[in-house]
C-alpha cells in the first residue's frame, strides 16, 4: 500500500515519502522472507510462502510480522531457501511441513532449527546466519545483495533501500554530460557479452544529433546456461529501470525500451508492473520531479532467436522484422531503432548506474581490478556443489569462484574445465585456475567474460562433445545471412559429430581447423565471427581429447555414444531384475537371482540400466 | 475458416507493450490464442494488415517461439541449456523422444503429445530440467522422465520434482 497516493512532484515529495517509508520498514524489522526467483518456485517455493501468509493469519501475527517474497538468494541447489529476520538465519530445502516449525520456534522464539540449515558439503560444518556461509562470505552483492531485503513488486521497498535516490541526484544536481563523465570515470564495461565500455557508449548517442533518441535495455539473455539477467529483473526490476532511466537522461533520449526474450514470463511481468508502479509514483512520465525531463518506457517482448543479442540485429526485432544483423558502421548511436540514435545496453549494466551515481565512481572503482573495476554476476552451474546465482569483485580468481564459493565439484568428482563466455565463449582447464575473472585476462587465456555463465565441468564432461553441443546450438541459431556462418557452422559440426563417431582422421581435424579460420575470418557480425570458437576453445587445451577420440576410437569421459559399450559385471550382479524392468530397449535378458546379460544389437546406451543398479554391476567402457 | 478477430488489438491487455503494430507482437497474439499460428489466419492477417504474406512466413519461420504446426494436448519441453547438457539433458530428450516415436519440434499424431527441445530457461540450478504442461521437473533422468510420462500416460496424478522416485527393488533394499 503506498504511503501517498499523489504521485510524487519535486525533490522534497521524495525524500518525505522515503524518510516516511524507511521508519515504517523499522517499525516492523521482524519478517520471513521466501525465495519467488524461478528457481526456487520450481522446488515449490509458492506454497511455502502461502502457508507461511495463512499462519502468521492464523496466530494473528500479520501485522507483526512481515512476508517478502523475494527475489534470487543465492543458493538455488537447495532450494526453497527462506530467511528469518532480523537475525539473517537462513534455512533450506524448506517444506510446507516446516512452515509452522519455523513461525512456532524460530520467529516466536528465536530458537534455530538444526534439521534445516546450511550444512557446507566438504566439512560438513552447520551455519545459521547466511553472512557466515562461505558461500555469501567471500562474495560482494552489490547489485543482488538487496535481494533479502526486497520485495520486488513493492516500489516501496526499494524507496526504503534508498532506490531512485540516484534518479533524483541526476535530475536536481547533475546534467547529462556529467551523468556521462562519471560513468566513464569508472570504465564500467557491458555485462551483455562484448564488454564494451558504457561510457563510450552514452558519450557517442549523446553527440550525436537527433529530434528523437532511444535507449534499450537488452534482456534477451541468450547464452545457455546464464541467468543473471532474469534474476536481477525477477529479484529487482526498479534497479533495473532506474538505470535505464538515468541512462535516457544522459544521452537525452525520452523513450525506452525493455525487450525480454519471451521464456522469461515472470521477469517480463515483475517489469511490467514495476513500469507502471514509477509511473503512478510520478518517477516516470512527463516532467519528471518538476525537472522537466520526460520518459517512457515500453516492454518489447523477443520471439526466440539467440542472433537478436547482437545490437543490429535485436533493434530489427523491436521494429518487428527478422533479426539479422546489418554491416556496422553506420553504428546505432547514430542510426538505431527506427534509423534514430540508440543506445542498448544490458541488464546488468543498468543496475549498476544507480549505484555508481548513488556513491560516485571513486567508491565504485574500490573494487576490481585495475582495468576491470566493479562487480560481476556469474551464474555458477554444472558440475559444481553450490549452484546458485554469485556476485563477485572482478578480478577474483576462477578457483576462489568455483571452489571456496562454489564448494568444488559435485560428487567428488574431478575438475575438467569451467566454461565462461557462452557459445562464443572458451574452456578454461585446470592449469588456469589460478586466472583472474577480468576482461583481458580471460580474453589472454582464450575464453571471455560474456553475460556470466560459468558452467562447471568435470572428469565425465567430453569436450569433444561439449564443441559439438555448441555447434549445434549455433547451427541451430545461425541467422543464415553470411554464407560462410551458415554453411560453415553445419560442416564443422559434421567434422566434429564423425570425431565423435570415432569415424574421423587426422587429416579430417587439420580440414577442421582451416575452415574454423576461415570461418571466423569472414563472417559479418560478432556472432557470426566467434562461431568457430567452440572448435578452438576446446583444441587449445583439449587435444588429447580429440585425438583420443580419432586415434585410440575411444571417448575418456565415457560420453560419446558410439564408442562406449555398456556391459553387467555377473560377479556383482545379483539379478535382481530392476534393469531388466526399467530396459525401454528390452535388451537385457537373465533369470531372477541369475546375473544378467546385455545384448548389444539392441542396446540404445541410453544408460537407464547404470541409473537403476544398487549394485554398481553396470560397467561403462 | 477461422478469421482474425476483430477483438485481436495490440495494447488492449497491457498498456506498456509495444504498440507499433508489428507483425511479431501480432503473431504472439496468434500463437497465444490458437496455440499456433494457423494458415488461414495468416492469410487474412497479410489481406487485413497489406502485409506480404511472403514477409509474415519470413518472420514466423525465422523465431524460435512460432510454432506452424498444432501443438499437443500436453506440451513437453526439455531444456538444453549448457548446464543441462553437462548434467544428460540429452540423454532425457533422446528417451522421450523414443518413447513418444517423434522427433523434437514435433507432435504425435494422436495430438497428445507435443515435444521441445529449447536452449535455456535460466533455472540450471535444477538442470536436467524438463517441463510438462508448465510444470517443472527438475534433476530429471532418463528413468525419472519416462516414469513421469507413464504417469501422464495412465492418468496418474504426476508426481512433483521433489519427490525423487526411489526403485522398488526390496532386493537392493536388503543387500
Amino acid at each position: 500500500m503506498s504511503v501517498i497516493n499523489a504521485g510524487l512532484k519535486t525533490r522534497g515529495d521524495f525524500s518525505k515519502l522515503q524518510e516516511q517509508l524507511k521508519k515504517s520498514r523499522q517499525d516492523k524489522s521482524s519478517y520471513i522472507a521466501v525465495c519467488g526467483d524461478t528457481g526456487c518456485t520450481v522446488w515449490g517455493s509458492k506454497k511455502v510462502k502461502n502457508i507461511v501468509q495463512d499462519y502468521l493469519e492464523k496466530k494473528g501475527l500479520g501485522q507483526k510480522v512481515g512476508l517478502k517474497f523475494t527475489g534470487c538468494l543465492g543458493l538455488c541447489e537447495s532450494g526453497p531457501d527462506v530467511m528469518v529476520f532480523p537475525q539473517g538465519i537462513i534455512y533450506q530445502k524448506v517444506m510446507e511441513s516446516d512452515v509452522e516449525e519455523i513461525i512456532d520456534k524460530t520467529v516466536l522464539r528465536g530458537e534455530v532449527i538444526e534439521r534445516l540449515l546450511y550444512q557446507d558439503p566438504l566439512t560438513g560444518q552447520k551455519y545459521v546466519y547466511a553472512d557466515d556461509i562461505p558461500f555469501y562470505k567471500k562474495q560482494e552483492r552489490r547489485l543482488i545483495g538487496n535481494n533479502w531485503t526486497n520485495d520486488p513488486t513493492s516500489i516501496e521497498d526499494y524507496l526504503s533501500l534508498n532506490g531512485y535516490e540516484a534518479l533524483v541526484k541526476v535530475l536536481t544536481s547533475m546534467s547529462g554530460r556529467e551523468v556521462i563523465e562519471e560513468v566513464l570515470k569508472t570504465r564500467l564495461r557491458g555485462r551483455g557479452g562484448a564488454g564494451f565500455p558504457t561510457g563510450l557508449k552514452w558519450e557517442e548517442c549523446y553527440e550525436a544529433v537527433s529530434d528523437r533518441k532511444f535507449i534499450i535495455c537488452n534482456a534477451d539473455e541468450g547464452d545457455p546456461g546464464a541467468f543473471m539477467d532474469r534474476s536481477l529483473l525477477e529479484g529487482n526490476p526498479h534497479s533495473v529501470l532506474e538505470g535505464l532511466i538515468i541512462g535516457g537522461y544522459a544521452i537525452g533520449a525520452a523513450e525506452g525500451i525493455i525487450y525480454i526474450r519471451a521464456e522469461y514470463p515472470t521477469a517480463v511481468a515483475k517489469v511490467r508492473l514495476a513500469i507502471a508502479q514509477a509511473e503512478e509514483m510520478g518517477l516516470l512520465g512527463e516532467n519528471i520531479l518538476g525537472s522537466n525531463f520526460n520518459f517512457r518506457v515500453s516492454v518489447s517482448i523477443g520471439a526466440g532467436a539467440f542472433v537478436c543479442g547482437e545490437t543490429s540485429a535485436l533493434v530489427a526485432s523491436v521494429e518487428g522484422r527478422t533479426g539479422e544483423p546489418r554491416q556496422k558502421p553506420p553504428h546505432l548511436a547514430e542510426r538505431g531503432y527506427l534509423n534514430k540514435p540508440t543506445v542498448i545496453n544490458n541488464v546488468e549494466t543498468l543496475a549498476n548506474v544507480p549505484f555508481i551515481i548513488r556513491y560516485g565512481a571513486d567508491h565504485y572503482g574500490l573494487t576490481g581490478t585495475e582495468r576491470s573495476k566493479g562487480t560481476k554476476i556469474f551464474s555458477l552451474v554444472g558440475k559444481i556443489v553450490n549452484t546458485g546465482l554469485v556476485e563477485v569483485p572482478l578480478g577474483m580468481t576462477l578457483r576462489e569462484i568455483i571452489f571456496d564459493i562454489g564448494g568444488g565439484i559435485k560428487d567428488g568428482k574431478e575438475f575438467k574445465a569451467v566454461q565462461t563466455g557462452g557459445p562464443s565463449g572458451g574452456c578454461l582447464p585446470a592449469s588456469l585456475l589460478d586466472s583472474p575473472t577480468d576482461f583481458e585476462e580471460l580474453s589472454a587465456a582464450g575464453s571471455m567474460m560474456g553475460s556470466g555463465g560459468m558452467i562447471v565441468m568435470d572428469e565425465d564432461t567430453c569436450m569433444v562433445d561439449i564443441a559439438r553441443y555448441f555447434l549445434s546450438f549455433l547451427e541451430d541459431e545461425s541467422c543464415g545471412s553470411c554464407f560462410t556462418c551458415r554453411e560453415g557452422i553445419s560442416r564443422m559440426l559434421e567434422m566434429v559429430e564423425d570425431i565423435t563417431r570415432g569415424n574421423s582422421s587426422l587429416e579430417q581435424l587439420e580440414l577442421l581447423k582451416e575452415l574454423a579460420q576461415v570461418v571466423k575470418d569472414s563472417t559479418m557480425c560478432g556472432l557470426g565471427q566467434t562461431s568457430a570458437n567452440p572448435v578452438f576453445a576446446t583444441l587449445r587445451y583439449f587435444e588429447d581429447e580429440y585425438m583420443a577420440h580419432i586415434i585410440e576410437k575411444r571417448c575418456p569421459a565415457g560420453v560419446c555414444r558410439d564408442l562406449i559399450t555398456l556391459s553387467i559385471n555377473g560377479e556383482l550382479c545379483e539379478g535382481c531384475g530392476a534393469c531388466l524392468k526399467k530396459c525401454p530397449g528390452e535388451a537385457i535378458q537373465g533369470e531372477k537371482k541369475e546375473s544378467h546379460t546385455i545384448m548389444q544389437d539392441k542396446c540404445t546406451k541410453c544408460g537407464i540400466c547404470l541409473e537403476t543398479c544398487k549394485f554398481d554391476a553396470v560397467i561403462k567402457q | 475458416m477461422k478469421a482474425l478477430e476483430e477483438n485481436l488489438r495490440l495494447g488492449q491487455k497491457d498498456p506498456h507493450i509495444q504498440q507499433n503494430g508489428s507483425i511479431i507482437s501480432l503473431l504472439q497474439e496468434i500463437q497465444e490464442r490458437y496455440n499456433y499460428l494457423p494458415e488461414d489466419v495468416l492469410r487474412d492477417l497479410a489481406k487485413k494488415r497489406n502485409v506480404s504474406l511472403m514477409e509474415i512466413f519470413s518472420i514466423a519461420t525465422f523465431y524460435k517461439s512460432f510454432s506452424l504446426t498444432p501443438k499437443g494436448k500436453h506440451k513437453i519441453v526439455t531444456c538444453s541449456g549448457t548446464a543441462c547438457h553437462v548434467r544428460g539433458s540429452e540423454k532425457v530428450t533422446r528417451e522421450i523422444s523414443r518413447k513418444l516415436g517423434i522427433e523434437p519440434g514435433s507432435t504425435t499424431e494422436d495430438g497428445e503429445y507435443s515435444l521441445e527441445s529449447v536452449n535455456c530457461l535460466g533455472a540450471c540450478a535444477l538442470a536436467p530440467l524438463v517441463v510438462i504442461d508448465d510444470q517443472y521437473f527438475g534433476s530429471m533422468s532418463s528413468a525419472k522422465i519416462l516414469e513421469i510420462i507413464n504417469g501422464y500416460a495412465t492418468k496418474d496424478a504426476a508426481c512433483s520434482c521433489h519427490a525423487q522416485t526411489e526403485e522398488e527393488t526390496p532386493e537392493a533394499k536388503t543387500a
